[in-house]
C-alpha cells in the first residue's frame, strides 16, 4: 500500500439527504485520501448511489457538508468536479452513443484551457492546437488501457468490457486526483475482473479511489478500507478483515435482527 | 445548342428550385439544431428570425451598409435565441412536451404583433446587394441570378460552417455531448446549461441568415414573411428525421425543387400542398425520418 496523504480529497461530514419524507442518508461521514482505495458497500437500497450522487452534487444535502479539502472546495456542482480534480464513472458505461470512442474520451478533457467559443468557431491557432493535444491525450489514455484499436468505433460496435475501459479512459484523461467508480465490476467476466482489479490498484499510486460495488469477491481483496451502509446510515468502517467479522454487517447482509 | 439547354424550362425550374430550397434547408437546419440540443420543436423559429432581421435591416434607415445590417441581424438572432432559451424555455425542461409547444406558438404571435406595432405590417423592400436579374445565355435567361447565386453560396457556407463546428471542434463535441447525455457531460466538466443557451443562439443566428435572404428582394420584410418558408422548413426537418442536419438540408432542396416545378407546370396554388403530401408520403414510408439511423424517436 502506498503512502496515504493526510488531507483528504473527499470528506462527507454528517450528510443527511431526504427525498420528500424519505430519509435516504442519515448522518453519513467518511473520507477518501490520495493513495487509498475506499469501498462503499451495503445491501440494495442502503444509500450507496445516493452517497455518490450527493458527493457529485447531483443531489444536495439536506444537512451536513460535502468537502473537498485538498481542492479547498465545498458542495460542488457536477460541472465543477472536473476542475476540482474529481472524475466519476457511471453505473453501466454512460458513453455518448453517436460519438466515436475517441470523441467520447476527448469529451472528458474539458479542464484544459483554450477551445472557447470564438477560437473554435474561427479555428484560431490556440483552439486548434489544444484540440490536437486533446486528441493525442485521448489516444494515449485509450492506449494505456489497451483499447486504442477501437478509437474510431461507435460505442454500439464494441463489447461491453471494452466500453467499460473506454469510460475509465475518459475519466482518467484529466489526470484526476480522485476517481469515483460506480460498480466497476458489473457485467464483466472473470478475466476482465482481474484486469480491472489490477487497473484500480494501479490508480491508487497517483490518486484516491472510491468505489461502489456489489461483488464482494472483487471488492474485498482490493480495498484498503470499507464503509458499510445500511438504511442510509454508516454501520461500520474498517479493513476487509474487520468488516468480515463485524456482527452488525453480517446482520445487515443476512437480514438477521439483533 | 448549349444556349437552348441553359434556357430550357427544366433547367430554369431546377435552378430556381434549388435557390428556394437551400433557404428552406437553412430553416430546417435551425429547427434541427434546437431539437437536437433541447428536444423542443420551436414554432417561433421563423418569427424570431424575422424579428432579428427587423432589428438589423431597419438600420438601413441610418445609412448603414447592407452587409453591416445583415451582420447586425444575425447578431440580433444570436442574442434573441440565447435570451429566449434562458428566459422562456429553461423553466419548461422536464415538463410535459406540450408545454414548450404552447409557449413557442404564443411567442410566435407575440413577436409578429410586436413587430407590426413597431415597424408596421407594410412590407419593407430591401435592395439586393447583387442584381436579381437572371444571367443570360445567348440572350435567354438561365434561371439563376447573381443574387440567387449568392443565396446558394451563403446558405451552403452556413451549413458547412455549422457541420464543421459540430464535427471537428471541442465546442461542437461539448454541444453534442450535452444533447446526448447531459448528466454525463456535466460530470465531465461541461457547462451544459450554457451550451443549451448557445445551441439556441446559434440556431436562431442560422435562422436569421435565412430571414435576411428571404427579406431581401421581391418578398420584402413584413411580420409574417417567414411563415411560408417556416412551414416548408418544418416539413423538411420532419422528413429528414429531426436528428439529421444533412437530411434536413437535402429534404429542403427537394421540397424547393418540387414546389418550383409544380408552380411552373400546374398552378402556384398547388405548391402549398406539395410539402404536405411529401411529408405524408415520407411519414408513411419511414416514420422515423428518411435520414435517421435509429428507429426510435422521442416525440
Amino acid at each position: 500500500m502506498s503512502e496515504v496523504s493526510t488531507t483528504p480529497l473527499l470528506s462527507l461530514e454528517n450528510v443527511r439527504v431526504e427525498f420528500g419524507g424519505l430519509v435516504a442518508l442519515n448522518d453519513v461521514s467518511f473520507s477518501v485520501s490520495r493513495g487509498e482505495i475506499v469501498g462503499l458497500i451495503g445491501p440494495n437500497g442502503a444509500g450507496k448511489t445516493t452517497a455518490f450522487n450527493v458527493a457529485c452534487g447531483f443531489v444536495s444535502p439536506t444537512a451536513g457538508n460535502v468537502n473537498f479539502p485538498q481542492a479547498g472546495k465545498q458542495n460542488l456542482r457536477p460541472h465543477q468536479l472536473a476542475q476540482a480534480g474529481v472524475a466519476r464513472t457511471l453505473q453501466g458505461v454512460g458513453l455518448f452513443t453517436h460519438c466515436t470512442v475517441l470523441e467520447n474520451v476527448m469529451a472528458g478533457g474539458q479542464r484544459r484551457p483554450g477551445g472557447d467559443f470564438l477560437t473554435s468557431l474561427v479555428g484560431l491557432t490556440r483552439g486548434a492546437k489544444s484540440e490536437a493535444q486533446l486528441r493525442t491525450d485521448a489516444l494515449e489514455a485509450l492506449d494505456r488501457l489497451g483499447v486504442a484499436d477501437f478509437a474510431k468505433k461507435l460505442p454500439s460496435e464494441i463489447p461491453y468490457g471494452i466500453s467499460k475501459k473506454v469510460s475509465v479512459a475518459r475519466a482518467l484523461i484529466n489526470k484526476p486526483s480522485l476517481i469515483m467508480l460506480d460498480e466497476p465490476a458489473s457485467g464483466l467476466d472473470e478475466s476482465e475482473l482481474d484486469e480491472f482489479a489490477e487497473l484500480i490498484s494501479e490508480m491508487r499510486k497517483s490518486m484516491g479511489v472510491v468505489l461502489v460495488e456489489h461483488n464482494m469477491e472483487f471488492v474485498m481483496p482490493l480495498v484498503d478500507r470499507l464503509v458499510v451502509l445500511n438504511f442510509g446510515q454508516v454501520i461500520a468502517t474498517g479493513t476487509a478483515t474487520e468488516i468480515r467479522s463485524n456482527p452488525d454487517v453480517l446482520a445487515a447482509y443476512l437480514g438477521v435482527d439483533e | 445548342m448549349i444556349a437552348s439547354i441553359f434556357a430550357s424550362r427544366i433547367l430554369n425550374d431546377l435552378l430556381g428550385g434549388i435557390t428556394a430550397g437551400v433557404v428552406i434547408g437553412l430553416v430546417a437546419l435551425s429547427l434541427v439544431l434546437i431539437w437536437q440540443s433541447t428536444h423542443v420543436l420551436n414554432f417561433a423559429q421563423g418569427a424570431m428570425a424575422m424579428f432579428a432581421t427587423y432589428i438589423g435591416m431597419t438600420q438601413l434607415d441610418h445609412h448603414l451598409n447592407y452587409w453591416v445590417c445583415a451582420l447586425i441581424s444575425v447578431a440580433a438572432g444570436f442574442v434573441l435565441g440565447g435570451a429566449t432559451e434562458r428566459v422562456l424555455v429553461r423553466p419548461l425542461y422536464g415538463k410535459a412536451d406540450i408545454n414548450p409547444i404552447v409557449v413557442m406558438v404564443g411567442f410566435l404571435s407575440l413577436l409578429e404583433a410586436i413587430a407590426a406595432a413597431i415597424w408596421s405590417g407594410t412590407p419593407r423592400f430591401i435592395d439586393p446587394p447583387f442584381s436579381s436579374i437572371f444571367f443570360q445565355s445567348d440572350g435567354a435567361p438561365t434561371g439563376l441570378s447573381p443574387f440567387a447565386l449568392f443565396q446558394i453560396i451563403a446558405a451552403i457556407s452556413v451549413m458547412a460552417a455549422t457541420a464543421l463546428l459540430f464535427r471537428f471542434t471541442k465546442l461542437g463535441l461539448q454541444l453534442r455531448a450535452s444533447a446526448l447525455a447531459p448528466e454525463v457531460a456535466r460530470l465531465l466538466g461541461v457547462r451544459v446549461n450554457r451550451l443549451l443557451t448557445l445551441g439556441w443562439a446559434l440556431s436562431t443566428a442560422v435562422g436569421a441568415v435565412a430571414a435576411v435572404i428571404i427579406s431581401t428582394g421581391d418578398t420584402g420584410l413584413y411580420p409574417a414573411n417567414m411563415e411560408t418558408v417556416f412551414i416548408a422548413g418544418f416539413i423538411a426537418a420532419a422528413i429528414g428525421g429531426l436528428e439529421s442536419p444533412g437530411g434536413a438540408l437535402l429534404a429542403g432542396v427537394v421540397i424547393g425543387v418540387v414546389m418550383q416545378f409544380v408552380n411552373d407546370y400546374f398552378n402556384s396554388g398547388y405548391a402549398g400542398f406539395v410539402g404536405v403530401i411529401l411529408l405524408i408520403v415520407s411519414l408513411l414510408i419511414r416514420p422515423q425520418g428518411l435520414f435517421t439511423k435509429n428507429a426510435q424517436r422521442r416525440v
